[in-house]
């Protein structure tokens, strides 16, 4: 080896000295200032929407952890007491979720079985789908409004708990239609025909090939309906009013039955109205405690729409 | 035995022909009914939207509620001019949307284009996560942990301001920062779904021709993917228009012109926070500032449709 023959390193150096004068070369494209800011402000929105999302998470937790006892879950806010408590939401939020998903999941699916199954594309059809896409775009204070007009005052149902499930039937409805369609499109034709080829009526089809095959779909619907239902706040403060009353059980179990029925005419809030109150009053506290469960109770739906996901594989 | 195989007989194909052709019309009867549902909801709604929020114009008169300012419903001699309303619900929206969509497009960006997929993997449904957060709470964080970060804002840019009221935090920005983060989720899902559907030729020509990552991401990906990214920003659009329990404590209690320190009312908040006490005209022209919000939302999906339509068309 003798000095005048130049080593890999000097050589690929020298290379890069000459790359670097010449910069506009394919292989060594310079970086423009706009580039670097662009991809900045990529790293930098993403950012910010993560940091949002684990600030809200994580302060809402640390706020409200410490209220959220056995009492606050168990107990009904007493002023005697000083306690505060959310049972009486809970059953109410309960019952909301319930009653709303009673008569809006087979509504719901009846609709896109129609949609999808019986009804040929044409104006009807057209109209069906632009009023769905409407209702889902509605604002949930315009389904307080109108809830609280047609179900409350027109039929009579004043503020109550199922005033409130009714009008949430129609807000939740189009999600339920939606999920249910993307679930029969994607049965594949052959499935159809071949039970129609064996002699099956559409009704038997319907029932023993299409709603098997389109349960799991239909169960991430009602999943994601019933994550509506406990984080709606504006269309039930003006429909199930804000009662937080659990209801009173004793005797035999006929009259609680009874009891647990009649609860439906009477009025009560659910999680996030209780919230909102709370919080309207300046009690932080138990408005953070509520927060805390809510949080708790959509991170449980999440996690359960990301179970089911992984099933459908 | 038996009754097995009766079951079997009532539920098979075997099944009497007149009693088989019932129960297909009752099925088919029941669906369609279930269908027209949609329709006959969203009739009523209107009808009734209408129907109520109309007594109050024909009673005030079109000229002062849409054209003057004064909101004072429950003076000796109450005034009812929603111009502000109406105002702060646009300005309020479309602020909403100007910090809120550029946000949530580079996200989409990041997280379809940029993240590599183990991170988008832990991201993306960590995102999910935000568009399922209660409304309540994003009002109950605004309260409490924006409004006094706008206030400390507020002192130190009116100091020495003497016709500034001072809102506590309470005003127009606070509440838009809280939609813009509200809307955030809808942008996100929306623009990432649609920049994954751009086809893999489209980036293959521009880094082909020479293009960088960042100029195939913008000048490519971006301008295909654009219908979808317009749908998700109308959506947020409606999103934002129609909210309501979020800002109703954060946005301040009085009617102003919407500037960002002043304390103002949406359409969407005067509905809530006055709905409770209100009586007689009052009570009326809430119903009127309902049907305006309507309008607006009906408005909004008629663009959306025609989105959507030309979208079909297209592919």
């Amino acid at each position: 080896m003798t000095d005048n023959v130049l080593s890999d390193d000097t050589l690929y150096n020298r290379a890069l000295y000459i790359n670097t004068q010449y910069d506009d070369t394919l292989y060594h494209k310079r970086k423009k200032p706009l580039e670097t800011f662009l991809l900045a402000a990529v790293y930098g929105a993403a950012s910010i929407s993560i940091l949002l999302l684990l600030g809200i998470v994580g302060y809402v937790f640390v706020k409200g952890f410490r209220n959220v006892t056995w009492n606050f879950l168990t107990t009904v806010t007493s002023t005697l007491r000083r306690t505060a408590g959310i049972a009486g939401n809970i059953v109410n939020t309960l019952y909301i979720v319930i009653l709303t998903m009673v008569v809006a999941t087979p509504v719901g699916i009846g609709a896109a079985i129609y949609l999808n199954e019986y009804a040929k594309p044409g104006r009807l059809v057209d109209l069906i789908d632009f009023a769905t896409e409407t209702l889902a775009g509605i604002p949930s204070v315009l389904f307080g409004l109108f809830g609280m007009v047609f179900f409350g005052e027109v039929l009579g149902l004043g503020y109550s708990l199922l005033s409130g499930a009714l009008t949430l039937t129609l807000m939740v409805l189009p999600l339920l239609i939606r999920s249910t369609q993307e679930a029969l499109r994607s049965v594949p034709d052959s499935y159809r025909s071949g039970a129609l080829g064996m002699g099956a009526s559409k009704w038997y089809m319907i029932r023993t090939i299409l709603l098997p095959a389109t349960m799991p779909g239909i169960l991430t619907g009602v999943i994601l309906a019933v994550g509506r239902i406990v984080g709606e706040s504006a269309a039930l403060l003006f429909t199930a009013g804000s009662g937080r009353l659990l209801p009173r059980l004793e005797g035999d179990f006929l009259d609680n039955l009874g009891r647990l029925g009649h609860k439906v005419f009477d009025t009560g809030g659910t999680l996030t109205v209780e919230l909102y109150l709370q919080m309207q009053d300046g009690k932080y506290d138990v408005a953070f405690g509520v927060g805390c469960v809510l949080l708790a109770i959509v991170l449980c739906i999440n996690l359960l729409m990301k179970f089911l996901a992984a099933k459908l594989g | 035995m038996k009754s097995q195989a009766e079951a079997f007989l009532t539920n098979s194909i075997y099944i009497n022909r007149k009693r088989k052709a019932v129960v297909e019309r009752a099925a088919q009867t029941i669906f369609s009914f279930c269908a027209l549902f949609s329709i006959l909801a969203v009739a009523s709604i209107a009808l009734y939207m209408v129907l109520n929020g109309t007594p109050a114009i024909f009673q005030v008169g079109l000229k002062e509620i849409f054209f003057t300012t004064a909101w004072e419903p429950t003076a000796a001699e109450p005034k009812y001019g929603i111009l502000y309303v109406i105002l702060t619900s646009i300005v309020g929206t479309a602020l909403a949307v100007l910090i809120g969509v550029p946000i949530g497009i580079l996200t989409a960006v990041f997280l379809a284009e940029v993240a590599g997929k183990k991170t988008a993997a832990v991201v993306k449904p960590a995102l999910e996560l935000l568009a399922g957060i209660p409304s309540v709470i994003y009002g109950l964080l605004g309260l409490r942990l924006l409004m006094p970060i706008m206030y400390k804002l507020e002192l130190a840019l009116f100091r020495d301001s003497e016709t500034h009221r001072f809102t506590g935090g309470a005003n127009l920005l606070s509440a838009t920062l809280v939609l813009a983060v509200m809307i955030l989720p809808t942008v996100i899902n929306i623009s990432e779904v649609s920049i994954r559907a751009v086809p893999l030729s489209m980036k293959e020509a521009s880094l082909a021709l020479g293009g960088s990552r960042i100029q195939t991401i913008f000048r490519s990906v971006l301008l295909t993917a654009k219908p979808g990214i317009v749908t998700g920003v109308v959506l947020g659009v409606g999103r934002a228009m129609g909210e309501a329990m979020a800002i109703t404590l954060v946005s301040g209690g009085s009617v102003n012109m919407p500037m960002p320190f002043c304390s103002v009312r949406f359409l969407t908040t005067a509905i809530v926070s006055e709905m409770g006490y209100s009586s007689g005209v009052h009570r009326q022209m809430l119903f009127t500032i309902g049907l305006v919000l309507f309008i607006f939302i009906m408005f909004i999906n008629l663009i959306l449709t025609k989105i959507l339509k030309g979208g079909t068309k297209g592919a």
